[in-house]
């Protein structure tokens, strides 16, 4: 599936990296911790966290995933959207938290 | 409750291992009291961050609470750093904990913002070089 | 949905508080990060988290949490799972990651934490 319906299903905001969103999703990960998703991110996945800290946008790079969702409409600060914006990383944000969006994202996935 | 209860824990910087034992105590002591249990909570989240601060970011440190009929009040003092811009420190998601307390799941920014959320009265006092001292007041009626 | 129920779907191991697992879990928050769970928390929900240390328990014990699901298999030491029966905290081991835990609950029926 492609990032584009997944934001569109999902009611996502896109925060940077708008012209990734032809890129095709292969699953999903959800974690807060930057090591956990470094060894057992997938390429291709969308990260679901709360984490906002500016090494997200390395993680989410140097593990080609298919961007970030930031749950429960955390700020997220100017510097770590404008690294994600030069480094063409996608990130995406949702009032909802972790558990529901991972929720209705694996029903869109495997339903 | 005609008198005031108190009591007070040490706290020791760095020590993980124990983390949250002084506001699990303090917990047990308003329960003891029968103190109402979403109040306990609120007592309890906001004193479980302040303790995790001094745990993350200080030497060490000291939790006194007194209790009385009105009010809950807890005093969290610090042998630490202290904080040079308050407001700052006080916004959701601004953090310096180090790499290895992100990997512990703290340092999400949120612990000065969920203090002030579960108490009545906040304040926060932090000397550079000396210390930071905390207190939180939740009102019993 | 019951604790049994959560294991069932879950597949998942029982290492403290296999007594318990008649509770009702009202609702679910996945998250690593503790000050969230103490945030976001409703009281009586089922926490899942991929952190196993001894001051996860004493979060869920601050913020009311009903049980707790460690993902990927993870394996927590002697010292949570002894704080956690004296807490009276189930906690449940699934293989399962935390997005595949949290999408087959949310499939069966169980709702997120709400904001508070
Ligand atoms: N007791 C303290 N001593 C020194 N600095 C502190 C203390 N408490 C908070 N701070 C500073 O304020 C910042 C925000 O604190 P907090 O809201 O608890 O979030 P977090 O602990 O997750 O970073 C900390 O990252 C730190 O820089
Ligand atoms: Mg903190």
């Amino acid at each position: 599936m492609k990032l584009s319906n997944i934001v569109e299903n999902l009611s996502l905001e896109v925060k940077t990296g708008e012209n990734n969103l032809q890129n095709d999703v292969t699953g999903a990960y959800i974690s807060d911790l930057l090591s956990d998703v470094m060894a057992n991110g997938k390429e291709g996945n969308v990260w679901i966290t709360l984490q906002t800290h500016l090494n997200i946008v390395a993680v989410s790079g140097l593990k080609n995933l298919a961007g970030i969702i930031i749950v429960n409409n955390r700020p997220v600060q100017e510097d770590v959207l404008q690294k994600a914006e030069s480094e063409k990383v996608t990130i995406m944000s949702t009032p909802l938290p972790a558990f529901e969006i991972a929720g209705k994202l694996y029903q869109l996935l495997n339903g | 409750m005609d008198e005031t209860t108190e009591g007070s824990f040490q706290i020791i910087g760095g020590n993980f291992g124990n983390a949250g034992e002084a506001s699990m105590q303090l917990k047990s002591k308003l329960t003891e009291l029968g103190v109402n249990e979403a109040i306990i909570r609120r007592a309890a989240i906001a004193t479980f961050e302040a303790e995790m601060n001094v745990i993350i970011y200080a030497a060490a440190g000291r939790l006194h609470y007194y209790i009385n009929r009105d009010k809950i009040t807890i005093k969290i003092d610090d042998m630490g750093p202290g904080i040079e811009n308050i407001e700052l420190a006080m916004q959701e998601g601004y953090s310096t904990a180090p790499d290895w307390v992100r990997e512990m799941g703290w340092g999400a920014g949120m612990g000065l913002p969920n203090m002030k959320k579960n108490s009545d009265e906040f304040r926060i006092d932090s000397v550079v070089g000396e210390g930071t001292t905390i207190e939180i007041v939740i009102n019993l009626s | 949905m019951t604790l049994r129920e959560i294991a069932e779907i879950l597949e998942a191991d029982v290492v403290a508080g296999s007594d318990d697992l008649d509770v009702t879990i009202k609702n679910a928050c996945s998250a690593d990060m503790m000050s969230a769970v103490l945030y976001y928390h409703t009281p009586d929900s089922l926490l899942i988290t991929g952190l196993t240390q001894p001051h996860v328990i004493r979060t869920a014990e601050i913020a009311g949490i009903k049980s707790i699901v460690f993902v990927l298999d993870k394996k927590p030491g002697a010292d949570t799972i002894e704080l956690a029966r004296q807490k009276k905290i189930p906690i449940l081991c699934t293989r399962f990651c935390m997005y595949t835990a949290s999408g087959k609950l949310y499939e069966a029926g169980l709702p997120g934490c709400l904001f508070k």
